[in-house]
């Protein structure tokens, strides 16, 4: 099948990325685009590298060599602010201030839009409230951190991302301490989002079945490398994963919509 | 927003600045206050009906006093909420992290240069302290955060440690030291030894400076309350903002203890108090603070002088007192977190 060249730009564009923590090398030649709309799961095992993928677009650290760019801008030529502007991190509801309001935890959303002393204007408060209201959250608004559930907690947290009004998200294992159904309500959101507002979803995964369900494509590394990227059929595969993870495993056709069902096919102990 | 609590902590302040100023050896009524002061305002002649002495006594002595005292509490609270805000931490106050003593440790190598004769003035003395504050607050920062791990634990004891050493060199240099320093020594328990306009005016563009600078950072505080790696990703300059935390909050204790002595606990209680009343966005918490510090140490202050008359207690006993079972409170509220 031929594609017609080039009539969705990608908005994210990672060339070539190596990153280092002194001479140890984390991220090895990382090149992917992620297209509007699009939704794109990193897997991986412990230590492959995906945490610093997302913290390498963020900012917090800077690569060797390579690039990444966003919507034609340079991820790392930009200041903090701007880059806030172009790119929001959802991270895990961890070590949150308990003492602050939702609302006033997801107006910090605002921040690079904000002056030095933080003085809101009425378009700060609108995009706050909207985003408040996407993830279900509004009723909570005047709730403090401290008094929420995890998947509480998590929601606000993407709502802060939304507050950020970007076009790339990064979601670094979003579902780490939620329940099913909390699992599932914030990945259709993110999923959601991410057609209605054509944005550009990177998710930090370690549930290959909520992978197979909610990612349009996998990104599979493994020591730093790149080892798969595709489709979840095309990268979901018992010898790809088994080589990626060195574990026996299964995998199946999902029993109502045919996506791949990963299960842990070593023997039990008895 | 709603302006009660600033009603309130200002009026309060009103309150102890009267107080202050009305009580000691000699009580002044606050009506004859308000005249004496109302006389002094160009263009208002009025016939003084109170002694002579009560000149001397508020303008020379009370007022001098009662602004120095307001000016610490102010600096002392708002710093310690600041550095509470900067080390994610409710025990941070500038006596526990070790900045006062470090502060303390400058201001006394100033004045023994000063007794030497190589250094004239009052106004190197808060230079002092507050190189000798920064490089406190640094090595503490360095040695509780070397390995990202931020616990109260390694907070407080870095400072404890930090904190004796800085108040071991100066205890050595005050005895060695002769003539008036020697007999300073309460100096360091924060008795108010200094007398007179001079240590106001030198203590003031400092601690205005300080605090104001510290008034803008309410915003990037709340920011870093979620941790540096996600105030980045908000859009914060993370390190342009620890800079000038750092350098105001110092700068204002730094002004603050090289005049007053090491006064404990103004920081840790008064944040805490707001914070509990009004809540954690440090935008309200800085200068409710500011202005609860104030009236906070003039109260304490009071106590000192009134307790034991004639004989003045140093206000630092008063603050301990209070503060130590405080701490223990906070401590004891936050068990599970530390």
């Amino acid at each position: 099948m031929t594609y017609p060249e080039k009539i969705v730009q990608p908005i994210l564009e990672i060339k070539n990325l190596t990153v280092c923590y002194g001479e140890r090398i984390a991220l090895k030649n990382i090149s992917l685009n992620i297209l509007p709309g699009e939704t794109l799961a990193v897997i991986g095992p412990n230590g492959a590298g995906k945490t610093t993928l997302v913290k390498s677009l963020s900012g917090v650290l800077h690569p060797k060599s390579g690039s990444a760019h966003i919507r034609g801008q340079d991820v790392y030529q930009i200041s903090p602010t701007k880059r806030a502007k172009t790119l929001a991190v959802v991270p895990q509801a961890r070590n949150l201030p308990e003492s602050f309001s939702v609302w006033q935890t997801v107006l910090i959303g605002r921040t690079p839009y904000l002056g030095w002393l933080g003085q809101t204007d009425p378009r700060d408060i609108e995009r706050t409230r909207w985003a408040l209201s996407r993830t279900g959250m509004l009723d909570f608004a005047e709730r403090r951190i401290g008094e929420l559930s995890g998947g509480e907690q998590q929601r606000v947290l993407l709502a802060r991302a939304l507050a950020q009004d970007t076009p790339v998200l990064l979601l670094d294992e979003p579902t780490a301490h939620l329940d099913l159904r909390h699992q599932s309500l914030v990945l259709n959101l993110v999923r959601e989002l991410a057609l209605e507002q054509q944005l550009a979803v990177m998710m930090v995964l370690h549930d290959l079945n909520l992978v197979a369900l909610f990612a349009d494509r996998v990104a599979l590394l493994v020591e730093g490398e790149l080892r798969a990227l595709g489709t979840p059929i095309e990268v979901i595969t018992p010898s790809r994963l088994m080589e990626a993870y060195e574990v026996p495993l299964q995998v199946i056709p999902h029993p109502t919509n045919g996506t791949p069902f990963i299960f842990p096919g070593g023997q039990k102990l008895n | 927003m709603n302006n009660r609590p600033y009603w309130i902590t200002f009026l309060l302040l009103l309150a102890a600045l009267v107080l202050s100023a009305a009580n000691g050896a000699v009580f002044i009524s606050p009506a004859t206050l308000l005249q004496m002061l109302a006389s002094k305002l160009p263009g208002v002649s009025m016939h003084p009906d109170w002694p002579k002495a009560f000149e001397v006594i508020l303008f020379q002595i009370r007022l001098p006093h009662t602004a120095l005292v307001a000016l610490t509490g102010a600096a002392l609270a708002a710093s310690g909420g600041a550095y509470q805000g900067l080390f994610r931490n409710p025990l941070a106050d500038p006596y526990l992290i070790g900045v006062a003593a470090g502060a303390g440790l400058g201001a006394v190598l100033a004045m023994v240069l000063r007794e030497q004769g190589r250094l004239t003035g009052l106004y190197g003395v808060p230079l002092a302290a507050f190189i000798g504050a920064v490089l406190t607050v640094g090595v503490v920062y360095l040695l509780a955060y070397r390995h990202n791990t931020e616990t109260t634990t390694t907070l407080i004891l870095a400072g404890v440690a930090v904190s004796s050493f800085a108040t071991a060199l100066t205890s050595y240099l005050m005895l060695r030291s002769q003539g008036e320093l020697r007999r300073s020594m309460a100096w360091l328990f924060g008795g108010a030894t200094l007398n007179g306009w001079e240590p106001v005016v030198a203590a003031t563009p400092y601690i205005l400076l300080g605090s104001g600078i510290l008034l803008t950072t309410g915003h990037a505080l709340n920011v870093l309350q979620f941790g540096e790696e996600q105030a980045g990703q908000l859009g914060l300059s993370v390190r342009k903002a620890k800079s000038l935390i750092i350098f105001s909050a110092s700068l204002a204790t730094a002004a603050a203890v090289a005049f007053t002595g090491i006064i404990g606990f103004i920081g840790l209680i008064i944040p805490h108090v707001v914070r509990i009343l009004w809540g954690p966005d440090y935008r309200r918490l800085l200068p409710l603070s500011l202005l609860g510090g104030a009236s906070a140490l003039l109260l304490a202050d009071l106590l000192a002088r009134l307790l034991l008359a004639p004989q003045e207690l140093p206000v630092g006993i008063i603050t301990s007192l209070a503060g130590a079972p405080f701490f223990l409170w906070i401590l004891w509220r936050n068990r599970k977190k530390i």
